[in-house]
This record gives C-alpha cells, structure tokens and sequence, in this order.
C-alpha cells in the first residue's frame, strides 16, 4: 500500500476544506435525541454495514442476505483488486486519498464492496465517471465500488451530457403538465416555433383551477375558464395527451400520475409543480420545474440540472397506532427543518417504509419539497410492483417481466455511498400538528405551542414571534382545543382512496361540530368513482361533509373554495404558509387525514386517538 | 440565440428582510390565474403590502425612499415552496434586476437564474451591513458583480457566492439553456433504444 508523502496529505487537507462534504451540516445542531445523525466530518465515506446493522437497520440486513452479511474480502480477493487499482491512476489516486481516512477497514477504503457486491467493473462507462476525479464534485471512494444509490443510477442512465457551465442535460422521460404552469411556456415554443418532440411522453391534466362544486362549463370565474382553455387548446395543437374532466381520469396530476401506471420506477419525471417529488415514492426521480424548465422539457425532452446529494432517511421500528404517513413525514421536517433538505435527495427507507402501501409512501414524498429537497424517493419493492401492475400505462406480457427485472436492478445497492444517513425511531413519532406558517412549525398534538423565550437562536426566536402575530395563537398554550371553521381532506397529499377509508372506518355515526364548513375532495374522478363503489362518499356525506369533485380545491385556493377572513383550518394539505388558502390573513393547520377528520367532529384541534378511541 | 452577458448589475437595494420567504408570499396563488406573464409585477408580496381593501400596509415596497430601487435584499431560505415561475417573473416585472439573500430554495433559484436574474448569497453579518447602509441611505449605489463574486456599495466590499455552473451561465450569456438543449436533441434521440420506457 503506497504511503501517503508530506505533499499528498498536505493536498489532501486543502482538499477536505474545499468539499462541502466534509463541513458538518448546520441541522446536526438541532437535532432532538430522538433522532441520530450518523454524520462525521468524514461524512464523504460510506456506512459501513456492519456499522448499520449494529443500528437495527433490519433492512440493510435482509438486502445485504445472508452471504453478504460482514464478510470482508480474503487477502486474495484484496490483492487481486489492488493490482487492478494500480493500473489506473485515477483509481490509484482515490486509494491513497482514502486510505488516509480511517475507514473502518485498513486496507483497503471501500472493502465491503468489491467481494461483496462483485469485481471492480472496468467498463468504459465506470472510467467515464473516474474522468471527473479532479472536478468539484469529486467523491473520494464512490466510483470504485460500483455500489449506486438509485438516484446516480437514474441520474446517469439519463444523461444526455455535461453543459458548457456544468450541469447536466438530463433526460425527462415523462412530462406531466396541468393549466396553470403550462400556457406561458407553449407561448414560449410558439414564439420560437418549436413543437413538442415527445408529445407521446407528455401527459396533461386540469387541476389547480376546477371549481369542485360545478362540472358544467363555462366555470363561473372566465379566468378559470381561459386557463381550461388554452390548456385544451395547446395539448390538442401539440399533441400531448389530455385527462380533461370529461375523460373520468381528471384529477390531481400527483395523482392521475401513479394511478394511470404513467409514474414508474426508474424514470424521470418533471411537472410545473413543486410536489412533483409525490412520485418518487416509485423509485423515479422526480423535480418540480419552472415554467421555462417546462419549455425546455416540451421542446427538447430534457433540462438543465446540477446534481444533488443523497440523505438516506431510515424510520425504522413500528408506527404507533393513529400514526399515519403525514405525521412521518411532518415528524421528518420538524426534526430537519424546512431548508434542511437544500442540495439533497431525500432517499427514505426502513422498516416503516418496507411496510406502508404505496399511497403512504406518496405522502411522505409529496412533502420532501417542503423539507427543502427537490426529490424524494423510496426504493421499488414488490409492493410497487403489486400496484403498477395492470395499469392503463403500465407494460404488459413480456415486457411487464423487463420491466420489473430493470425495476429490481435500478435500487440502491447495499452499501452504496450516502452523502449523509438520518435514523427516526417510528415509536418516538406522534400525531403531528402544525402551529405556525411553515410546515416546520410542528408539534405533538399533546403538547404546547412553543415559546418564544426558549427558542435557541436568535432566527428562531424571531421566526415563533412572527408565527404567533399571524396565527393569532399564544406561546405555551396547548394546541388541542384550538377551534376550527373548517376542515379539509384532500390535496395530492392525502387525497387518495386509502385516506378517504381510513377515515370512513371512523366517522360512521358521528357528525361535523355544528359551525365547522367540512370538505371532502378525492384527489381524482377515479378515486371519486372508487369511494363511490364502496359507498364512503355517503359516509362523509352522512357525516355532514360536503363531498365534491376532484381537484386540488382548498389547498391552494385557485379556485371558489377558500378561507375567508382569519378562519382557522384543519387541512390534510401540504403547506401552512401565510395566505396559502386563499385568504390573505387565514390560517391553516397541517395534519394527517385522520385528525382534520378528529377535528371536524369535535369542533377544535382533538387528539384522533381519542375522539375515535383508537388504542394508544 | 444571444443573451445578455450578465457580469454585474447596480442599482439602489431595498430590505425585504426575514428568513423562509415564500413564493405564495412573493406572489399568491390567485393572481396565477393567467396565461401570460405579463403585469405581475404590480401582485409582488401583495399580501403583504396591501389590506383587504386595498390600502397599503406598512411595507419596504411602499416606501417612497425606496421606489426605484432594483435590487432586492433578503434572509435565509429565500423563495421556499412552489415551484411557480410566476415568483421570479413577479420580481422580475417590478423591476428587480438581482436579489442579494442569506441563501435561496432550490427551485426559485433555477428559475431566476433561467431569467437572468443573479441570486448571490452573502453572510448574515454582511447583509447587516449592507442593509444599515442602504437604510441610512436608501440612494446608496450597489454594484452586484457576479463575475468577481463580490457586492460593492457605499465604499465596501463583501464577498458573496454563487453557484459555479450559474455563475457561468450568467457571466457568459447562457442562462437560458434551451439553445444548448437543442443542439442535444440528436443524442436524445439515440436514448429511445436504451430506455424502453421511452417508446411506450
């Protein structure tokens, strides 16, 4: 094994102070004990198995199998990698950089790998990445092991190649587009009179604008009704695939996506709306765009990106029950905070994402956005399989059978590198409640809002009072009792069938507090259609919800359904920022499916588990 | 297509301070219901700077000393939220021609340097400075100059930074990539036969 000279470690030292990676993230600082941050200042190595599987990470332990499981590689296997190391330099120099850092094993950096998960690959597309060792982006063992996240997979397997200023041009394979994002940018391909060059890939639905409480056209407000129309009008000049209201498939582009077959692992995906990430609960990489991004996309299939680093999220254990996805994923950002994501993709993974079904795994990716990251995802297992298949979009016959088997091979590789690893502990999660304008402003629903006084920085202490004077709320009084006006179930967060029976299975029997406006809106016609056969929507209606048609209604507000005035709402939505519902000075509170419905019946912010005597 | 080489820009600064400022405060969701971009500008923070009726509310925008000022200054996480353009284009179409924050979302970042619009980060206790000085003397002159990656006003100097690959976008009249993108398409083209997804 080559020393390392004066020379190299003194390179080698300017290197770690130039890479982001090294620099301890801010959002250690702030982590509660709940939550362990298995971050050192050499984050840039890999976790070692064995260190993960002393965490309890059960599924690194059944991915790794029991062959795998803490083997190290012979002497010989070691020798014999070390002799292909020595013929390329490139490799050579990141051996001895790496050695250098204490890796759990001493000879060689990233020895769970090459014995483990196969021989060092020399192909052309392994040197191709070793080219750019010297750039900034450089990860000192990555590019030996082989061992990929999903994420560089999909990233590579797209790259059409690197831009004059860097970034990647990156191939989007599926482009979904709805009404309010999409006018400006066809505008834009007409004026440089481009066409769509994948209309085939380009699906469009109407969401954000559709009133829900009338079908019939023209809708009441002509703003609206121009939006439909122009989005008629582009996808019928262009092309592009229509779900229009009168297909029975409208809904929530987040989710006609997956509910089509359309969203599938190993793609890439853009829509003109920040809760793209929804669809990474398919292991697909997905990012919310702008509207020139959108232009960019129609006319070249493609746009420019730079990449992201991966944080590899476990919640691992056993939700409590009255715990659902929303409250994981509110419990995720509370703990990161709502910038702690800037840079990253969000992978989740552990026992609790092993077991939720698709639509839980589809809440806690919707939000990732809301935690800073521009993408999360979670791995493809045979639960993702068991719901893409027989989808309208989804592959048939023989190519259902690749499909799956390229499905399988596009997850994370144990052991691949992480640029960062957050474990929860699923038991320490509680029912989560937002009290403020950010959806980082969580708290129990048992416990207090927060004071003011306690706060530990200067930008938190300025960040409660603002909350506080725009929620009208006081510091250090309890949230549960908080009075409503409204309650509201839906969005592309949690307006999905399962939500709808979960709350069913509850509400029977009971009715909204009288004073409470509570709206029931499936996020699509065919969850609509879904409710509808199994008879929920009357159990909401019975219930005194108003049951409406699909669309995006009271989480965004840009249509008739709003807050008006300061009204207090109960919202299974995604974000609680000031004016979000429609009135500038209304007030949103955050919460899983389950306690907006808790809190309809009982007037007030309630605990679900005991308004609906759910055994703690 | 020829792009503005954008090196620096100078102009009078505003403080629209706070940390998380995002685009449904920049611009609310209502005010998206249009097909074009055009005349956003008037809706910027218009929560935020206008009552119910109409009358404005205390705000850096509705200052007099600081009508005409082109450049925006601001805390951490800047532009959270939604992905919508409509944010950047808003700023844009009031008149800003650079923001001068802590740090920015993600997003709103691609989409303002995608319009040409520098987003530079600097430290807090640099942007105390800046905006004591812009408040004692709203007239100040600042010069964003992205290519020496520093703000210079009143007779200071602070480093501020920027991504490397917007920096260059910017610097070098590429900020708008789709010229870049088309001369791909052959490539992509080539992605068909590797990806089966792509003909389905």
């Amino acid at each position: 094994m080559p020393h390392l000279s004066f020379r190299d470690s003194m390179q080698l030292a300017a290197h770690r102070r130039q890479c982001p990676q090294y620099r301890l993230d801010p959002i250690q600082q702030r982590l509660p004990r709940s939550c362990q941050l298995h971050l050192s200042p050499r984050s840039h190595q890999q976790i070692h198995p064995q260190r993960r599987l002393q965490l309890g990470d059960l599924t690194a332990q059944r991915r790794l199998g029991h062959r795998q499981r803490l083997r190290r590689p012979t002497k010989m296997q070691l020798a014999g990698h070390l002799a292909k190391v020595n013929e390329v330099p490139q490799l050579k120099r990141i051996l001895i950089l790496t050695r250098h850092h204490r890796h759990p094993n001493k000879y060689f950096p990233c020895m769970q790998l090459p014995a483990t998960i196969g021989p060092l690959d020399m192909s052309p597309a392994a040197t191709a990445t070793l080219a750019h060792v010297d750039n900034a982006n450089f990860r000192p063992n990555l590019d030996i092991s082989m061992a990929k996240s999903l994420f560089e997979k999909v990233w590579e397997s797209h790259t059409v190649r690197k831009l004059a200023n860097g970034q990647t041009q990156l191939l989007i394979g599926t482009h979904l587009i709805h009404e309010v994002t999409s006018p400006q940018a066809f505008g834009m391909l007409r004026d440089l009179k481009l066409k769509v060059l994948m209309p085939h890939r380009t699906f469009a639905t109407v969401d954000h604008i559709v009133p829900t409480d009338q079908f019939a056209e023209p809708y009441a407000d002509p703003l609206a009704q121009a939006m439909m129309d122009a989005l008629r009008k582009n996808c019928a000049e262009f092309g592009v695939t229509f779900f229009d209201r009168a297909s029975g498939k409208q809904g929530v582009v987040h989710i006609v996506g997956p509910e089509q077959g359309i969203t599938q692992p190993g793609t890439t995906i853009a829509c003109g709306d920040s809760h793209t990430s929804t669809h990474g609960a398919f292991g697909a990489i997905a990012f919310g765009i702008g509207t020139t991004q959108i232009r960019d996309v129609l006319a070249t299939q493609t746009m420019a990106i730079g990449p992201l680093k991966v944080r590899r999220i476990n919640v691992n254990g056993k939700l409590r029950p009255g715990v659902y996805a929303k409250d994981v994923i509110l419990h995720i950002i509370r703990t990161l905070g709502v910038n702690g994501g800037t840079g990253y993709a969000y992978e989740y993974g552990g026992e609790v994402f092993d077991r939720m079904t698709m639509e839980e795994r589809m809440t806690v990716c919707n939000m990732s956005i809301e935690g800073g990251a521009r993408v999360g995802y979670v791995n493809p297992d045979e639960t993702t399989f068991a719901y893409l298949k027989d989808r309208p979009y989804s592959p048939k016959g023989a190519a259902w059978d690749a499909a799956v088997a390229g499905w399988k091979a596009v997850a994370s590789d144990p052991g691949c590198h992480y640029d960062n690893v957050v474990d929860f502990r699923a038991e320490d999660i509680p029912p989560t409640v937002t009290w403020g304008i950010n959806p980082a402003q969580a708290i129990a629903v048992g416990e207090n809002i927060p004071d003011p006084a306690k706060a530990t920085s200067v930008d938190e202490k300025a960040s409660i009072e603002e909350a506080l004077a725009y929620m009208k709320f006081k510091a250090n009084a309890p949230i549960k009792g908080t009075k409503i006006d409204v309650a509201f179930l839906g969005s592309c967060t949690n307006g999905r069938l399962s939500d709808f029976q979960e709350v069913a299975k509850y509400i029977k029997g009971k009715r909204v507090a009288p004073g409470v406006k509570a709206l029931a809106v499936p996020g699509s016609q065919i969850v609509a259609l879904q409710c509808a056969k199994l008879g929920i929507d009357q159990v909401f209606r019975d219930a005194g919800f108003e049951w409406r048609e699909a669309g995006c209604s009271m989480c965004l507000a840009m249509n008739p359904d709003k807050l008006v005035g300061d009204q207090i709402s109960a919202s299974s939505s995604n974000r609680n920022f000031k004016g979000r519902q429609g009135s500038p000075t209304g007030r949103t509170l955050l919460m899983s499916p389950l306690m907006v419905a808790a809190a309809a019946i009982a007037g007030s912010v309630a605990d679900a588990r005991e308004v609906f005597a759910v055994a703690k | 297509m020829a792009l503005a080489k954008i090196t620096q820009v100078s102009g009078r600064g505003v403080p629209v301070l706070g940390n998380d400022i995002d685009t449904d405060r920049i611009i609310p969701a209502r005010f998206m219901k249009c097909v074009s971009f055009d005349g956003l500008g008037e809706f910027v923070f218009f929560d935020v700077r206008k009552n119910a009726d109409g009358s404005p509310k205390e705000h850096p925008l509705n200052e007099a000393r600081y009508q005409g000022a082109s450049i925006l200054i601001s805390g951490a996480n800047f532009g959270c939220g939604s992905s919508r353009e409509h944010a950047p284009q808003a700023i844009q179409k009031y008149g800003f021609r650079a923001i001068i924050a802590e740090n920015y979302a993600e997003i709103f970042f691609g989409n303002s340097t995608t319009l040409g619009i520098p987003c530079v980060s600097a430290s807090r206790e640099d942007i105390q400075k800046l905006v004591a000085a812009v408040q004692s003397n709203p007239q100040t002159e600042i010069v964003v100059d992205v290519a020496a990656k520093e703000v210079r006003f009143a007779g200071q100097k602070i480093p501020v930074t920027i991504r490397d690959s917007a920096r260059d976008a910017l610097i070098n009249g590429r900020w708008d990539a789709i010229g870049e993108l088309l001369e791909g398409i052959p490539v992509v083209k080539t992605f068909t036969a590797k990806l089966p997804y792509l003909s389905a």
